[in-house]
């Protein structure tokens, strides 16, 4: 795996308007895109054999709301070169207005789910997704929960059920108690 | 309640409320709806050392149209409620609750947008049991207080409200 330096040159030669930057902690390397060429870095860190990373371990995402960052929402990508047991992490930003970014099910089946997890939690939207649902939430639910702008509590969702009483038996006594 | 004295035990008296009742409570059929922990806790009720059959509560039934008890056990998320509630709108009547669980009965720890905090806000529960999970002994002395509840019913509890539809 090349170096800190090595990644930076290479990566911003062959991504110069998209590249971002890479930054390292504790050994573990993250590289920072911006999220339009996300497609083709992963399919470079893939197929070029300097770098291998053939398994993608887990995509997920952050939102940046108060925290800063180059935009609002970040979708992590974490790699595995599993013939040397080597991870890498892949940050792809997207705007806050349009969050988007090319869908990866073409180089890993497993984007499938993992992706409809961060659209239905993040609404970050995958284009060229093949079936780009919600994956836990209801379909009708509206929001995406884990946006930092959204209540922990909710919008009144767990408490927007009908009430199902008795249909009878409703004069048991008032006094229920059993002793 | 009178008893043949006559040595040959062939008639006893009684209200046909306690005899019902009676019935009832040692017969109970419960749906178990395991959500989570709670659920594997109800399993060690089952099993032979606690024995949920000594209360003759032990024919667990998966469908809701042959149950009389609706066992929630676990906490239920915004996308299980509505199947909660049609599992308990499809048993029959007489019907009882026991909501299992710090989760069922109050949403628990999980105090988020995603879970209920507590079946009893939309679903009429006759037993809670705290805990997380309760001990299986617990759930014996939940299924004890819904028996005491089952005896304290009667006939004339059992009208039909108007204009209400069957469940």
């Amino acid at each position: 795996m090349p170096a800190l330096k090595q990644l930076s040159d290479l990566l911003s030669a062959k991504f110069p308007d998209a590249f971002l930057e890479v930054t390292e902690f504790r050994g573990m390397l993250s590289i920072h895109i911006r999220g339009g060429l996300i497609l083709d870095l992963l399919r470079m860190l893939k197929t070029d054999p300097r770098f291998a990373y053939n398994f993608l371990a887990d995509v997920t995402a952050v939102d940046h709301l108060k925290k800063g960052g180059h935009t609002r929402y970040s979708v992590v990508y974490h790699l595995l070169n599993q013939y040397d047991a080597k991870r890498i992490v892949v940050h792809a930003w997207v705007d806050e207005e349009n969050p988007a970014l090319p869908s990866v099910y073409s180089l890993w089946k497993t984007a499938d789910w993992q992706e409809r997890e961060v659209f239905d939690l993040f609404g970050i939207r995958f284009e060229g997704h093949p079936d780009l649902r919600r994956i836990m939430n209801p379909e009708d639910f509206g929001f995406h929960p884990l946006r930092k702008d959204y209540p922990l509590h909710g919008r009144g969702e767990r408490d927007d059920f009908p009430v199902v009483g008795r249909t009878i038996g409703s004069k048991w006594p008032a006094d229920r108690s059993f002793e | 309640m009178g008893i043949d004295r006559s040595g040959r035990g062939e008639w006893l008296t009684t209200t046909l409320d306690a005899f019902v009742n009676w019935a009832r409570k040692n017969s109970l059929w419960p749906m178990p709806f395991g959500t989570a922990c709670c659920g594997i806790e109800l399993m060690a009720v089952l099993a032979s050392r606690h024995d949920i059959a000594r209360f003759g509560a032990e024919a667990l039934r998966f469908s809701p149209r042959q149950s009389d008890l609706l066992l929630v056990a676990g906490r239920i998320s915004i996308k299980m409620m509505p199947v909660l509630t049609r599992i308990y709108q499809q048993m029959p009547e007489p019907k009882w609750v026991i909501s299992m669980g710090a989760c069922a009965s109050s949403g628990g720890i999980f105090d988020t947008y995603s879970v209920i905090q507590g079946i009893d806000k939309f679903l009429p529960v006759d037993v809670y049991l705290p805990g997380c999970p309760p001990r299986p002994e617990a759930i014996l002395h939940g299924l004890i207080s819904l028996q005491k509840v089952i005896m304290r019913d009667s006939m004339q509890h059992y009208e039909q409200l108007d204009g209400a539809a069957p469940g």
